[in-house]
């Protein structure tokens, strides 16, 4: 047997989400959600461990889980810095962060650092143009950016 | 940057606090929070819809529904089916707005209420809010607001012992742009991929899990308290033409003060750009502004004395959309910034139907060519191909139609701009 | 309800209930579409099937509308026509190439390509994109259905069929925008019993016939002949095809009574077996313990000589074999000397189905028509396996009383997506009342496992309660609950279905189904009773001869009996070893007309090749009653052919002259009147289309050019078909032959099998001259059939022993199909399944190898714990070679093997 990816800590939070729903099957964001927050990433088991949980079929839930843009099906660092690339943070230059972001991390999009802290990723806008350019690092937001800000930024996240 | 002090009525955004806190249950009570929740309670479903409908309160998610007439679709007669869903969509992924985020971190309760009127009114038994997932502070705004409503017994069993029930889940969607389309929404609720439904059948008569379901906008809702406290008239006579109503105005862009600002429906385009958002930043010239986020056609110039409501916008040749504005200046090349739109819409397609899951990724290397140089001649025969080939109806949700709003009118306004890209084959901006 | 409706300014008299895509093609205009199927209907994803919609009279302009989104309604004004809309439609193929290869040349569809079909129609042939392609990586789907995703147009038809309509769950859609991928989660081989029909519904070649890969060709080098799937006893329809004297693949034959668009894996892929080298091909005879190859010319005169000088030759039939060759095997030994091929258990219950089905009062549906049912109730059946596309209807009957929910709402039947959003997955009343768990168990709102006699049991409670005056009482409360479920919603149902068949060979279970469903009769239901036999000819062969193997094996004697003539029949599969090795022992002479070397083939002393349906003509007899004609593909360039030809030719009274198919049928129908209807099962060989034959291969014929131009430069004369009015050729009538004679779907600009819209009356309805095949049974609604009595019998578990039942499989139950190289990949190795508590009581464990006695032989198989297999009761794997010839269900004692 080899070991399992759900813990009994996982599999009770996504027991709980289901019963808002009145199908099983519906919960199956919420339950890509839990594991992402628990494990950073959803692995191939975790999607399978799932699928029996809900009585969905793994190919189902991978469905789901390839769809949507921010369930990661591949391994993560422990910060996830998304660069907001839509057009008010266009027009406000942003690529000037992003270029900043890739030469100092010395990483491209979908790259993760050395000892796994810094992954980069592109995200659509954040809702925050009147302080663009902005990023999200994990849950923060970071607004009105400018490389110098950036750097002092980074060295917040260990 | 927000807010300025002006005479303006802003019932929507008057008691937010500018702290980056929101207004707790006992703030809200105190601005006179949930009294028309109370008394919609003694009114009769009918009559709220009525009172809504009167008020002129269009959707202010892009479309311009009127809000009570889409009500009105849904059967509240005995025989209805017994469970009914009313849906606030808080996915916000527009690109170029910010305005929902506000009432969201701001006034929680405000949409809450507002949620729990709209759903008497139709009589809904349970009601969602849907968020997308880059707005955590807004997520811990509702959690926690939720929590306090059901606890405040506005929100459960017997609300004010009236003997109408309704329950609230918060769901957290997982990033798609897609999934503020409001059918695609319903399916993204489902747990299933965000791709739109056929209409019809309208939501309102198989909606969320097969029952009927109205969905509406964040701002939408935030109103409904206020129309009910006050009345259809004061709403009405809030704004500056026939549609009711304040309307949260937006700018961003090369402009001096960008910002957010609750305003009289119908206010110009050129008081909005040079009062609140302090004309162009120096050393920019104006060159043109999608009045109402990504997917509303580029207004120029001559458009600026254009009254930012419904029908003026839309006769002007674009659509008032969010309402927050995206202001193109003469450094910035325009055809850069419809590539920018066109690879946001192609990557956020979803891949359901033929015109807009091929079509848009097509015109996004069409306009990275123009602007890398390899443009050819024939490009603008192609991307004028496109603009009807992703007209509306032809496609099987307003994504794509909406992507083409940018295109189709920066190709009238700023014809000579593409061909220079062509004929220097290079980006003149860029150089 | 009819509505008038104008295209191009042409009025027509419509179906006002459809959408205007199955309209305009109805008609027979040509609109091309992609993501709509006439079996799974529309979901408008595509786009491709644009019109324009005018308002009224005076609107000018109209609007651009999608034909498979919109109704018809009375007075519509709409066209096809209309620039704007051809514009939009080949823009429209324009985009959807972007990402394709343009790789037709090398691509399996090509020349067959719906694709390519309505890409030509739409008129867009000038490429204009010029960037990268997105390119995907390919999976490895199993044995049947190769995978090129690059090819794909993302009309999610796969996916609809697999998952919507076949609940299959391994397949699905991955990822978004135009990066959709259509595969499984990872590579491995598609679960579903219906993969196969991914080939005809993918538009494109991204899920091709990996069978026919091996020996591929371009679909206008086939031959085809219009045939019957031999594989189960549904009879669906078929296609098979040949080239250079193989064949090379089976697709599906529209018949809207039978199995419509589609087709089962076993049915499909099931084929190889002809081409295999254990074929034989040539008389022999058993020359000092081998076989020497004899010329066809001496078999016969030395056969004939046996049978004359000696007048104690008897005949063993076969349900595999057609009515011609049983018939005229009767004729040739004598109507005593003439034994049905199959044990008398068996035979016996078919005779009783065959009675219910004459003189019962419930109609037995078509396949087809199983799908318009609201309630079913099955017992015993493990569908998917018995009979595979009987349980794909009846998914589709799973749904129609919740599709109820969406018509409530105004959702038209056709409107897909929205319908099964409205429904939420509900499945209607579906009970199985099973010996273990099925594949059908996802949609069943009950499910009853029992031991044989206890399903039996249970079905008569059900009887008993719709008609109390029944004799028949519930075993226990729980039992008595579900029955009372079981009951209520068939009463409750429009048109409840009871499905039975004679897989646990219990004659209770045949009986009780009879009772529910005469009890529904008798409430004013209209109620109908399907029961699903063992092979393709069951029925045909039943009504021919009621002496089994048993009576022969009895009869036979070391002092009697001299010759035996076994046809297409290995009796070693039916009957236990020694006892039918003892009785070939008693004959001097074993003469076989066989396919494939067997056992029995092993133990003749003359051999003589009998065709497969591929080689042979004839008519069969399936579930339903439905007779039906298959034909010869090809005649090899050996000494293969129907059985019935090679019987004629030993037949004395056949000497003078040859006999063709139509004589035999004659013969027939004249010794059997009530078979009076399989005459008209097709034209006759006579038969002419505008003065003409109907080919076999189509106009683009090229394959007959250069092959043999290292012989001669001039083709060969085409072989004669004295049987038929088919023609070996691609000359004769061009046009749309009678149904039963349709060889292939081709219409101009429709190569692809979607031209099948030109062969149907109505798209997806009946086919021009009526669905093929003839019912020889029709419920008399006044009839007095008696309900039964039946006490359930002995089957029932022992104390200490096991009672072992037969398990099927779709891939390795059938003898045949399982020796094709495909199908053979997924028969199960053996195994004996035991009930899990019963297992953990003994201390076994799944895998763990125990020992069972099987025809008195010790036999070492590993265990699989099977779930709601009843405790006492253990199955085994039927029809492998490990297993062949036991006889279901027997006793046994079991043991963990080394422990003794
Ligand atoms: C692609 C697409 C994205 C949309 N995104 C949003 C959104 O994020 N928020 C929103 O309120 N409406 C969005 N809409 C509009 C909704 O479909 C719907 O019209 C709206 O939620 C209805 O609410 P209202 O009547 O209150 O405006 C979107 C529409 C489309 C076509
Ligand atoms: S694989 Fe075939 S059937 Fe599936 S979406 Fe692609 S083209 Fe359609
Ligand atoms: S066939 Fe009509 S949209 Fe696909």
């Amino acid at each position: 047997m080899t070991e399992k990816v759900l813990t009994s800590g996982d599999i009770s939070e996504i027991e709980k989400a289901y019963q808002h729903f009145p199908l099983r099957s519906a919960a199956c964001i919420e339950g890509l959600k839990i594991i992402q927050k628990n494990h950073r990433w959803v692995s191939d088991d975790a999607v399978k461990e799932l699928a029996e949980l809900l009585e969905m079929s793994p190919a189902a839930i991978d469905s789901i889980a390839t769809y949507y843009s921010l369930i990661f099906r591949k391994p993560v660092g422990r910060h996830v810095i998304m660069v907001c690339d839509s057009v008010s943070c266009w027009i406000m230059g942003y690529e000037g962060i992003l270029n900043h972001l890739k030469n100092r991390l010395n990483i491209g999009y979908g790259e993760t650092t050395q000892e796994d802290r810094f992954t980069l990723l592109s995200i659509c806008c954040l809702g925050t143009c009147d302080h663009a350019p902005a990023i999200m690092i994990n849950n923060d937001l970071h607004r009105d950016l400018t490389p110098d800000k950036l750097d002092a930024i980074l060295e917040t996240y260990k | 940057m927000y807010p300025i002090n002006d005479n303006i009525e802003k019932p929507l955004t008057q008691h937010i606090k500018n702290d980056g806190s929101w207004l707790t249950l006992k703030e809200y009570e105190s601005t006179g929070g949930y009294q028309a929740l109370k008394k919609a309670l003694q009114m009769k479903p009918a009559e709220i819809i009525q009172v809504v409908l009167d008020s002129g309160l269009k959707g202010r998610g892009g479309a311009g529904f009127p809000t009570g007439k889409k009500w009105s679709t849904i059967d509240i007669s005995e025989n209805a089916s017994s469970i009914k869903y009313l849906v606030a969509n808080a996915d916000e992924m527009e690109p170029g707005s910010f305005k929902d985020r506000f009432l969201l971190e701001g006034n929680p309760h405000q949409l809450i209420e507002g949620i729990i009127i709209g759903a008497y009114a139709i009589q809904a038994s349970f009601s969602y809010i849907f968020l997308r997932w880059a707005y955590h502070l807004a997520g811990k705004a509702l959690t926690q607001s939720i929590q306090e409503a059901y606890d405040a017994g506005y929100l459960g069993k017997n609300i004010g012992g009236s003997g109408f029930n309704l329950d609230m889940s918060l769901h957290i969607s997982v990033g798609r742009y897609m999934c503020g389309e409001e059918t695609a929404l319903l399916n993204a609720l489902e747990g299933k991929r965000s791709n739109p439904r056929a209409k019809p059948p309208y939501p309102s008569n198989s909606g969320l899990f097969g029952k009927p379901t109205i969905v509406n906008n964040v701002e939408t809702l935030s109103n409904v308290p206020h129309i009910i406290m006050k009345g259809a008239n004061w709403f009405m006579n809030l704004s500056k033409t026939g549609e009711g109503g304040t309307k949260l105005y937006g700018a961003s862009g090369k402009v001096k003060s960008p910002g957010l600002w609750e305003l009289p429906l119908g206010i110009s385009l050129r008081e909005l750009l040079e009062d609140y958002a302090g004309g162009m930043a120096d050393g920019y010239r104006f060159k043109g502004v999608l009045p109402g986020g990504g997917s509303t056609d580029f207004l120029v110039e001559e458009h600026l004395d254009v009254a930012m409501d419904y029908a003026s916008v839309a006769k002007a040749g674009s659509r008032l959309g969010t309402g927050t504005i995206i202001v193109l200046d003469d450094k910035t090349c325009p055809v850069g910034m419809v590539h920018n739109l066109e690879r946001f819409f192609a990557q956020e397609s979803c891949g359901w139907c033929t015109p807009c899951r091929e079509g848009l990724p097509w015109t996004a290397k069409i306009l990275y060519a123009l602007e890398t140089g390899a443009g050819k001649t024939e490009d603008l025969n192609i991307l004028e191909f496109h603009t009807h080939y992703m007209a509306p109806g032809n496609t099987f949700c307003a994504l794509a139609p909406g992507a083409m709003e940018p295109l189709q009118s920066a190709l009238k306004y700023f014809k000579a701009d593409f061909e220079m890209h062509i004929h220097q084959h290079k980006c003149p901006w860029n150089s | 309800m009819m509505a008038k409706i104008f295209i191009d300014d042409k009025p027509y008299e419509v179906d006002g209930s459809k959408n205007l895509l199955e309209t305009a093609l109805s008609i027979g205009l040509n609109l091309p579409y992609f993501c709509w199927h006439p079996a799974m209907h529309s979901v408008g994803a595509c786009r491709q099937c644009a019109i324009i919609k005018y308002k009224d009279d005076d609107d000018k302009k109209g609007k651009l509308v999608m034909a498979c989104m919109e109704p018809v309604a009375d007075n519509l004004h709409i066209s096809i026509e209309a620039p704007e809309a051809h514009a939009f439609r080949a823009g429209n193929v324009e985009a959807l190439m972007t990402n394709h290869p343009h790789d037709c040349p090398v691509c399996d569809e090509g020349g067959e390509c719906h694709l390519q079909d309505m890409t030509v129609m739409t008129g867009h042939n000038e490429r204009r994109y010029c960037y990268t392609k997105r390119t995907h990586n390919n999976q490895y789907l199993g044995p049947f259905v190769n995978h090129e995703m690059n090819r794909c147009i993302q009309c999610y038809r796969c996916v609809r069929f697999y998952k919507d309509y076949a609940g299959g769950k391994d397949l699905d859609v991955f990822a978004a925008h135009n990066d959709v991928y259509f595969g499984r989660q990872e590579e491995g081989v598609l679960e579903s019993e219906f993969s196969g029909n991914l080939v005809e519904v993918c538009p494109t070649g991204v899920f091709t016939d990996k069978t026919l890969k091996k020996h591929y060709t371009r679909k206008w080098d086939l031959t085809n002949a219009p045939s019957v799937c031999h594989q189960c006893s549904l009879g669906c329809n078929i296609i098979a095809s040949e080239r250079y004297g193989t064949i090379r693949r089976v697709l599906s034959r529209f018949n809207g009574d039978v199995n419509g668009y589609f087709l089962c894996d076993r049915g499909r892929f099931g084929y190889e077996y002809i081409n295999s080298k254990n074929r034989i091909i040539t008389p022999a005879r058993l020359v000092n313990g081998s076989f020497a190859a004899i010329t066809a010319g001496d078999a016969v005169q030395e056969i004939k000589a046996i049978i004359n000088t000696e007048n104690n030759t008897i005949g063993i039939g076969s349900p595999k074999a057609s009515m011609e060759s049983n018939f005229l095997l009767r004729e040739l030994v004598g109507p005593a000397n003439f034994y049905a091929g199959v044990p008398a258990r068996e035979g016996k219950l078919i005779r009783q189905v065959i009675a219910i089905l004459d003189n019962g009062k419930v109609k037995t549906p078509s396949l087809s028509e199983a799908k318009t049912y609201d309630a079913v109730f099955i017992l015993g059946e493990d569908l998917t396996n018995t009979a595979p596309m009987l349980a794909l209807s009846l998914r589709q009957a799973a749904k129609n009383e919740p599709n109820e929910i969406a018509r409530a709402v105004k959702i038209p039947d056709w409107n897909d997506a929205a319908t099964r959003e409205a429904v939420q997955g509900a499945t209607g009343p579906f009970f199985i009342a099973a010996a273990h768990d099925t594949k059908l168990d996802d949609i069943a709102t009950g499910i009853y496992h029992a031991s044989p006699d206890q399903i039996a049991g249970f079905g008569n409670a059900v009887a008993g309660n719709i008609n109390r005056q029944l004799n028949f009482v519930a075993a226990d409360a729980e039992i008595e609950k579900l029955s009372d479920t079981i009951s209520a919603a068939l009463l409750a149902a429009k048109k409840p279905l009871i499905v039975a068949g004679t897989s646990l060979y219990n004659e209770a279970i045949v009986q009780a189904a009879a009772n529910i469903a005469y009890a529904l009769k008798d409430r004013g239901k209209d109620a109908g009773l399907i029961y699903i036999l063992p092979e393709a000819n069951s029925i045909g062969s039943a009504l021919l001869a009621d002496q089994y193997l048993e009576d022969a094996f009895a009869q036979a004697s070391p002092k009697e009996a001299k010759s035996v003539i076994i046809l297409e029949n290995d009796l070693y599969q039916r009957m236990d070893k020694t006892a039918t090795d003892t009785f070939l022992q008693y004959f001097t002479n074993v003469i076989s007309l066989d396919y494939l070397e067997n056992a029995t083939t092993r133990n003749s002393t003359l051999l003589l090749p009998a065709g497969t349906f591929a080689e042979a003509d004839g008519t069969i007899i399936s579930n339903e009653g439905r007779a039906q004609r298959f034909y010869q593909v090809h005649v090899p360039k050996n000494d293969v052919r129907s059985s019935w030809k090679w019987l004629a030719e030993l037949m004395a009274a056949y000497d003078s002259s040859p006999i063709n198919l139509d004589a035999v049928i004659d013969r027939l129908t004249a010794a059997f009147p009530a078979l009076q209807a399989i005459q008209y099962v097709a034209p006759s060989a006579g038969f002419r289309e505008d003065t003409q034959k109907i080919p076999r291969s189509p106009q683009r014929y090229s394959g007959r050019t250069a092959i043999n131009a290292d012989m001669h430069v001039s083709e060969p004369r085409p072989p004669a078909d004295p049987d038929s009015a088919l023609s070996y050729t691609m000359e004769g009538y061009v046009g749309i032959p009678p149904p039963a004679l349709t060889p292939f779907y081709w219409s101009p600009g429709w190569n692809s099998a979607q031209a099948i819209n030109k062969y149907q009356i109505e798209v997806g309805g009946e086919l021009h001259g009526g669905n093929p095949g003839k019912r020889l049974f029709e419920p008399d609604p006044n009839s007095k059939a008696a309900y039964f009595n039946s006490t359930p019998s002995a089957c029932s578990p022992k104390e200490g022993q096991y009672m072992v039942l037969p398990l099927y499989h779709i891939f390795g139950s059938d003898e045949l199909s399982a020796q094709s190289p495909a199908v053979a990949e997924r028969v199960p190795q053996p195994y004996i399944a035991l009930n899990d508590s019963d297992a953990g009581k003994a201390g076994i464990v799944e895998g763990a190898i125990i020992e069972i006695l099987l025809s008195g032989n010790k036999k070492w198989l590993p265990v699989k714990l099977k779930m709601g297999l009843p405790q006492g009761t253990a199955g085994l794997p039927k029809g492998l070679q490990e297993t062949a010839g036991i006889i279901y269900p027997f006793y046994t004692t079991i043991k963990i093997a080394g422990n003794d």
